[in-house]
């Protein structure tokens, strides 16, 4: 049954103290046989299942989950959304992204909480502004709304800022006013609960083990509930794509790493837009509850232990407390690491392979979250009509005997 | 943040160290007759293991030298560096905690120095 959310059924089950909720999705048993099965039950895998069912008209479809929904990157990141991006093939699908979010929480009838409160780049030197100025010459050309900013701007758009006083001063920056923060656990939980209501089944506590392949055709997945056979097979599992890969026997050009963010103890509202600066090494937002959002850089090595090491935010603190002197003083409540898939040329794989019906959504590396409607939505057009959509068609697998990389390394928003 | 063993100059902290990914990776041979893909799995594919990985460091701010290593990437437990020119370790000599590919291990990352 359809669930739908207003002020009314907020009011009605406040009057019953708010027992009566319905739950938001299933919890079935897996079938035997589904014609997609997307391993990766965060906003990605949750999204391509969504539009599968929407979109292509499939129904038989699960998505399988080794913890719980958003549990892996969907729920450890900045939550930053923007589509300033310096080539045509990136801009494009950050911008098909964006503009899905622009229309989400009524799509789904359910508050994904996107605010687009703008999105500030840093300069913090010559050749800052020149690459700075660019990218948004180049996002102009696009139709990307994207300007430059004074230091004056900047100071009165966020007067706490210090942008003198300090070793690399502050001396102007890029800004996209659509760019903004989205709420992460309602991306997943809002996909997940209307692609269950289209007949997808979401099966939580299901690690897939391997990908069984026959003469080059996908067969299905060996999981932690048994053998599930399946005609196309999607991986969106992030940092642990390139481990499932593996046993299917394909080799893809990832590594994986930590990538560390904080939150601050709650506080009043100070800051009201996204600032994120590359040179310096940090990146601040406010949460509604009024947390600071901080994001920091990944570990140099490859891990999986989803902590990360410790000179990571350190090096984050001491950029934070020098370009914001007065959060020198507030305690920090939680830091926590997730495990980014990042690609050489810092640009996702969208793309079928050598094995009929198996496909890949990854390497989306530190910045999958302002994707997750537009990378579903063409993944879902890639695996229903075994060839990708316009939009993800430079984002294949090629690319790496090609050549022809779409090198975002610059608009990765810090260097990491 | 890990200690790491150099084998020239002993345990120091990592903040020495740079990491210098997957060890033992081999130029392909003929390279007149191998085409694009090879070359491009050479130069873009490197393994990434959950579990135990050979990888090199080099000692940036110490003596500077390149080591190899033996790490496990699930817990980031080092079990072994050595020098370039002695010979790789086999794997089987140690064991991996990750019971399933893409599964956690019992104990948790960094946990196991106190579990020793």
């Amino acid at each position: 049954m359809k669930k739908k959310y207003s002020i009314f059924s907020l009011a009605k089950n406040a009057l019953s103290g708010h027992k009566d909720w319905q739950k938001m999705w299933r919890s079935p048993e897996p079938r035997e046989f589904y014609d997609v099965i997307i391993i990766g039950g965060g906003g990605h895998g949750l999204g391509t299942a969504y539009y599968l069912a929407k979109e292509h008209g499939l129904k038989n479809i699960a998505v399988i989950e080794k913890g719980w929904l958003g549990g892996g990157n969907t729920g450890r990141n900045t939550t930053i959304i923007r589509s300033n991006y310096l080539w045509d093939d990136s801009a494009h699908l950050y911008e098909h992204s964006l503009k899905l979010w622009e229309n989400l929480s009524s799509e789904l009838n359910y508050n994904v909480m996107f605010s687009q409160r703008g999105v500030m780049n840093l300069a913090h030197n010559e050749h800052d502004i020149k690459e700075i100025k660019r990218r948004v010459s180049a996002n102009n050309l696009n139709g990307i709304d994207s300007f430059w900013l004074s230091k004056e701007e900047i100071q009165k758009k966020v007067p706490i800022m210090n942008t003198d006083n300090l070793r690399y001063p502050v001396l102007g920056a890029s800004y996209q006013p659509r760019g903004g923060v989205a709420r992460h656990d309602a991306i997943a939980w809002g996909f997940a609960m209307r692609a269950d209501e289209m007949g997808v089944d979401i099966i939580q506590n299901c690690e897939a083990h391997q990908i069984r392949t026959k003469n080059g055709t996908i067969e299905g997945v060996e999981t932690s509930k048994g053998f599930l056979r399946a005609n196309k097979v999607g991986v969106v599992a992030s940092g642990h794509t390139g481990v499932l890969a593996e046993s299917a026997g394909i080799r893809l050009p990832l590594q994986s790493k930590p990538l560390q963010a904080l939150v601050s103890e709650p506080i009043k509202p100070i800051i009201d837009t996204v600032v994120m600066s590359s040179a310096v090494h940090a990146y601040v937002s406010q949460s509604d509850k009024g947390e600071l959002v901080i994001g920091a850089g990944t570990d140099s090595y490859n891990s999986f232990t989803q902590r990360g090491g410790f000179n990571i935010i350190e090096d984050t603190i001491r950029a934070m407390v020098e370009l914001y002197p007065v959060f020198g003083k507030m305690k920090m409540l939680r830091q926590w690491g997730g495990i980014v898939d990042i690609c050489p040329d810092a640009s996702p794989i969208i793309s079928k392979c050598d094995i009929d019906g198996l496909f890949f959504n990854c390497g989306w590396g530190t910045g999958g979250f302002k994707a997750t409607p537009g990378s579903a939505n063409v993944f879902a057009h890639t695996i229903a009509k075994n060839e990708p959509h316009q939009i993800n068609s430079a984002f294949n697998l090629d690319r790496f005997a090609s050549g022809r990389l779409v090198d975002e390394h610059g608009a990765a928003a810090v260097a990491h | 943040m890990l200690i790491i063993n150099c084998p020239y100059c002993g345990p120091r902290d990592q903040s020495e160290f740079s990491n210098g990914g997957e060890a033992h990776v081999k130029r392909p041979d003929g390279s007149k007759e191998i085409g694009d893909r090879e070359w491009g799995e050479y130069v873009f594919i490197r393994a990434n293991p959950k579990g135990l990985f050979y990888e090199r460091w080099v000692h940036t701010h110490g003596c500077r030298k390149w080591f190899n290593c033996v790490r496990d990437t699930s817990t980031d437990e080092i079990l072994v560096t050595y020098k370039l020119d002695e010979k790789k370790p086999n794997l089987n000599n140690f064991k991996s905690v990750v019971k399933t590919p893409s599964g956690e291990p019992e104990v948790g990352s960094g946990n196991f120095t106190v579990e020793k």
